[in-house]
């Protein structure tokens, strides 16, 4: 698959979110505001394109063909370590950046999008340049995802939904319908 | 101190870990397709759940606080990997239709939930209890959700079909749009259903 193919199919056909239902928590939790939705996704595409290389390197220097069944334990580790370095080296030379992302960082630990592209990038067999291309635009869709749910969010703040409803169900059937307008990019890659 | 029957009920109603706690949604809609695969899920979610409470209870008194976090991560990828080496070699259909939910059941905020929240302050016996009734509630919840989308999104259950020949199977909930809505209205309706009941 071209580069290009990629990068569509990882933002709009196949949206994380929308179609593969990985980051459903974050999605959830953190899209309250409009700003912090855009420093999570900041913070997310930042983790995932370094978690991404390091363990598709690991993955094929060093667990590749022996220690296959491992992958799920080193990944895991390897994401945890690797954000909490990311968490102490940011604090220490770049401070406003920290305050900017650093609160998002913890959270990242737990969220399944990390460890999901990690494990699809081994699974579909990707190169090294395929591996940064295709979670960057994961991330990039995750983002897009964060951002419209958010948008949309502020003003539901204001609508009159029923009390039964309010909080996380009425933000599933938003994304049940989001999700709808985003299929119609899947019927573009038959053209 | 609660009875027992308490703490494997309240898995199942008061702190239903769907519709109550709202965690481990990435499953919840992901596979819930088809009744089959919702068992599943729910099935492994019990299994490693079970045996991560058991683990983490067993070494609460072991573990330093400042590392219990990592610790329980390895506990519970342990126990997620043994599964998945299970699945692959006995059901390897399910293996396939569940793909990377498995591995991912390592992240799921239930599982590290409980382990903060119950097994590392109570002891082992309680922790199986707990873990019996959380993980109970979860495949509840994911198998009524994979019912109800697969009796209307294909006209079946378990594969079986059951609404006769006239039945137009309606298709979007069967796709991703479709677990998005169901479970939003579900989560409504369990809200009414909860607030009758007067349960908070």
């Amino acid at each position: 698959m071209s580069l290009l193919a990629i990068i569509f199919v990882a933002i709009l056909a196949d949206n994380i979110v929308f179609n593969q239902f990985l980051g459903i928590c974050p999605y959830l939790g953190v899209s309250k505001r409009l700003e912090t939705s855009l420093g999570m996704g900041i913070a997310v595409i930042f983790v995932m394109a370094m978690s991404a290389v390091v363990t598709w390197l690991v993955y094929n220097y060093i667990l590749f063909p022996h220690l296959v069944y491992l992958r799920t334990i080193v990944f895991i580790l390897i994401i945890a370590g690797l954000v909490q370095l990311v968490e102490t080296i940011l604090k220490k030379t770049n401070p406003t950046l920290f305050r900017a992302l650093g609160i998002f960082l913890p959270l990242i630990t737990t969220n399944c999008t990390i460890l999901g592209v990690a494990i699809l990038n081994v699974q579909a067999e990707h190169n090294i340049i395929e591996t940064i291309v295709y979670s960057i635009s994961v991330a990039v869709g995750f983002t897009i995802a964060l951002v419209i749910m958010a948008g949309i969010r502020e003003r539901l703040d204001l609508a009159n939904v029923s009390s039964l409803l309010r909080g996380a169900a009425v933000s599933l059937v938003t994304a049940g319908i989001l999700s709808l307008a985003f299929m119609g990019f899947k019927g573009m890659m038959t053209l | 101190m609660t009875t027992l029957t308490q703490e494997f009920t309240k898995g199942i109603v008061q702190e239903n870990p769907v519709f109550r706690l709202i965690l481990g949604m990435c499953p919840t809609l992901a596979v819930t397709g088809s009744t089959l695969n919702a068992l599943g899920m729910g099935v492994s979610v019990i299994a490693v759940l079970l045996c991560s409470n058991i683990v983490v209870s067993a070494v609460r008194n072991v573990v330093p606080a400042k590392v219990r976090i990592p610790a329980y991560i390895m506990i519970i990828a342990t126990f997620v990997t043994i599964v998945e080496m299970l699945l692959s070699a006995f059901a390897p259909d399910l293996f396939e239709a569940l793909g990377i939910f498995i591995p991912l059941i390592v992240v799921n905020c239930i599982i590290l939930g409980r382990a903060e929240a119950f097994a590392r302050k109570n002891t082992i016996g309680r922790s199986v209890i707990d873990a019996l009734g959380i993980g109970l509630g979860y495949t509840l919840s994911l198998t009524l959700l994979g019912v109800i989308r697969e009796v209307f999104g294909a006209g079946s259950i378990l594969g079986y079909p059951i609404m006769g020949a006239a039945f137009e199977p309606m298709g979007v909930l069967a796709v991703a749009p479709g677990a998005f809505i169901t479970l939003g209205i579900l989560l409504g309706l369990f809200n009414y259903l909860f607030k009758r009941l007067g349960i908070e």
